[in-house]
């Protein structure tokens, strides 16, 4: 398509046309009514003025018959800007008046007509067009009084002229805006399709131009930018999680083949292949764990986990795990207590933020005492908490233990990130990337903060409203 | 203990069809959605255990066609879909327990036998009795041998659900699932210490011990002595 065939068949061109023809339409009809009006208005100013004139003269030739009536005539005919006067016999025989030359037969008709005519005085060739009235006199005479039409032509001339100038101007100025208004949209529209273009391609990076002056354009480009920014970030995480998968659940793949090898080489004992199957069961159950929750944090990342959501209290939640929790706290001498004094309301998925507080606690429970039962000389403690942070619902477990260094704290919740001091304890890696992806599900975040000493974890939910109490 | 197991993959029912009989159970199966409705219809069998997809004709709407035609055969569902709101979705369609894919063969078969003794008439009695302990459901009160033991919210309802299936494996999950009503798997196993607080409660002192570790599956309450 060429570049003028594409401007013509923009939108914007086209809307540009049907205003420009109903402008157009309509100041046509505006000038015609007005044109028509003035028109009708001057004839009937002339017929007035003409008819005045008429009874006049009527009367001078009642009171002094012809004579006064030729003498009448003749002065007014001489006055400057004055109307046509014609006074004939009744064979037509000029007697008095202004009026050189008539179009023939114009005598012989009574009444009003519009006729050529010609002055006394002026030159062959200068005919102009006049409104007349003919009347019969007694005693056979006529009388001929017009006046000429010049002055309604010119002034119906001149809108007419106005008319045509405006029109084309219309007409042009309309053109050219419209063009110039699509062409503006047509280069925004065609760069917003490059980029598509380059983004179907593969490059997720790209982004829409936005001009910044806020207009639909843009606010359409700012929307498919986040929309774009979401599955970029959706596509990042399906990649992390390949790769992620291709690493972390082939090293335990191939652990459990060397194993059976191991096994199948060795002495046929039954003692020893009973082992290895064991253990090859155990391996495995890991290997489902870890699959599980992956497949868990891809569901809540892509928000399909959105159709279970409830309103149900996160003090509770706060409660029940801490409960569940409790015992093993205790065995391994740390102190576990639960701060959840007034009810917390949150709408979301409860099993998912319960498994995702758990997760939290047991993170806790497996750092917060390294070695025995204090870290650095601060008795173990943990400190489970759900209650009020402005706006939004705050469910923190708080521990003692030696934390985790500020330039950690954004890399421990990627997917599998385990840190070198808890190489020696078991888990999978996934549990913080799963309370952080159950807070972005429900609209919040996972925080992971200094409690001086030791870490708080913080899953900041969004507070639900009264009105969401349905 | 009649079972029928609808399973289009050959290979896992025959597994499951000689794992049951070796424990003692009679097992059928079907690998056809289709096949698998004509026998449940007979209302032949203790337990059924539905996979839920399936050829010609879905899990879930042959435990729908059962229900309609008022079979109250129990229904396990097994299944590969195990998140959350996929074992919702089967447990509000009828089903009477849910059970991901992949499982162990302990849990499968401790759910069995929990469902095909839960009609029984143990779910109305008021005590619940095994050897010398004693649980009363409606005044919360626990005893052994006469003496009266102080338990926690948590640890009686964890005891009532062991003795409502006293005699029978009750694994992890199911405690979690039953007496917590969670339905992830925590990584640590919080549930041993709960278990071994409780033991620690009833056991401790007496010379039978009633609470028993079934190694490899869970945990059993029964009466030592027979």
């Amino acid at each position: 398509m060429t570049a003028l065939g594409k401007l013509l068949r923009t939108t914007a061109f086209q809307l540009t046309l049907v205003y420009l023809l109903v402008f157009i339409i309509f100041a046509a009809s505006l000038l015609g009514y007005f044109a028509l009006n003035t028109r009708r208005l001057i004839t009937e100013q002339i017929t007035t003025t003409v008819d005045t004139e008429i009874s006049g003269l009527r009367e001078q030739y009642n009171l002094g018959g012809i004579r006064r009536l030729v003498i009448v005539v003749d002065l007014r005919s001489r006055r400057p800007g004055s109307s046509l006067y014609l006074v004939t016999t009744a064979t037509g025989e000029g007697l008095a008046g202004n009026v050189g030359s008539l179009e023939p037969g114009v005598l012989d008709h009574p009444g009003w007509l519009e006729t050529n005519y010609r002055r006394l005085e002026a030159p062959e060739g200068s005919d102009h067009h006049a409104l007349v009235q003919v009347v019969q006199l007694p005693g056979g005479f006529r009388l001929l009084v017009g006046r000429d039409l010049e002055e309604r032509e010119r002034l119906f001339g001149i809108i007419a002229n106005a008319g045509q100038w405006s029109l084309a101007l219309v007409i042009v100025l309309g053109l050219a805006g419209g063009f110039f208004v699509s062409r503006r949209v047509l280069a925004r529209v065609e760069a917003m399709n490059e980029t598509a273009q380059t983004i179907m391609a593969g490059d997720l990076a790209g982004r829409l131009p936005v001009a910044g002056t806020g207009d639909e354009l843009d606010r359409l480009a700012d929307r498919l930018n986040a929309m774009l920014q979401r599955i970029e970030a959706l596509m990042y995480g399906l990649k992390e999680v390949s790769d992620n998968i291709a690493h972390d659940l082939k090293t335990p793949l191939t652990r459990l083949r060397n194993r059976c090898e191991q096994a199948l080489r060795g002495s046929p004992d039954v003692a020893a292949y009973r082992a290895a199957l064991e253990s090859t069961i155990a391996e495995s159950d890991d290997l489902i764990r870890t699959f599980d929750a992956l497949l868990m944090i891809a569901r809540a990342e892509s928000g399909q986990a959105r159709d279970n959501m409830t309103e149900f209290d996160a003090a509770e939640i706060a409660r029940d795990v801490g409960e569940l929790y409790e015992p093993l706290a205790e065995e391994k001498g740390i102190t576990l207590k639960v701060e959840a004094p007034a009810a917390a309301p949150v709408r979301g998925n409860r099993e998912l933020v319960s498994q995702a507080l758990a997760n939290l606690v047991d993170n806790a429970i497996k750092y917060a005492a390294p070695n025995g039962k204090s870290w650095n000389g601060v008795p173990a403690e943990i400190v489970v908490k759900a209650g009020n942070d402005g706006e939004r619902i705050a469910l923190s477990v708080a521990d003692r233990g030696p934390g985790i260094a500020e330039a950690d704290r954004g890399r421990v919740v990627e997917r599998f990130v385990r840190l070198e001091q808890s190489r020696s304890e078991p888990g999978s890696g996934l549990g913080l990337s799963l309370a952080s992806a159950v807070a972005r599900l429900h609209g919040g975040e996972l925080k992971l903060e200094d409690n001086q000493p030791g870490l708080r974890s913080i899953i900041a939910l969004p507070r639900a409203g009264p009105a969401g109490a349905g | 203990m009649r079972l029928l197991i609808i399973e289009d993959d050959r290979d896992a029912a025959d597994y499951l069809v000689k794992a049951f009989r070796e424990v003692g159970h009679i097992a059928d199966q079907a690998t056809d959605g289709e096949e698998g409705q004509a026998l449940a219809l007979d209302g032949q069998y203790d337990v059924l255990i539905v996979d839920r997809m399936l050829p010609k004709r879905d899990g879930l709407s042959i435990i729908n066609t059962l229900r309609s035609k008022l079979v109250e055969t129990p229904v396990l569902i097994l299944s590969a879909l195990g998140q959350v709101d996929d074992r919702v979705k089967g447990l509000r369609a009828g089903g009477d327990d849910y059970l991901a894919k992949p499982y162990a063969f302990s849990e499968l078969l401790a759910r069995v036998e929990a469902l095909a003794r839960r009609p029984g008439k143990r779910g109305e009695e008021t005590v619940y009795r095994v050897a010398d302990l004693e649980l009363n459901r409606l005044s919360h009160e626990v005893s052994r041998a006469g003496q009266e033991l102080q338990l926690q919210p948590r640890e009686f309802r964890l005891l009532e659900y062991l003795m409502r299936h006293a005699g029978q494996v009750v694994t992890r999950t199911m405690l979690l699932e039953n007496v917590w009503d969670y339905h992830f798997d925590p990584q640590t196993n919080v549930i041993d210490v709960h278990i071994s607080r409780l033991r620690s409660k009833i056991d401790k002192g007496f010379a039978q011990p009633l609470l028993h570790t079934v190694r490899g599956a869970g945990y059993m309450i029964r009466d030592g002595a027979r």
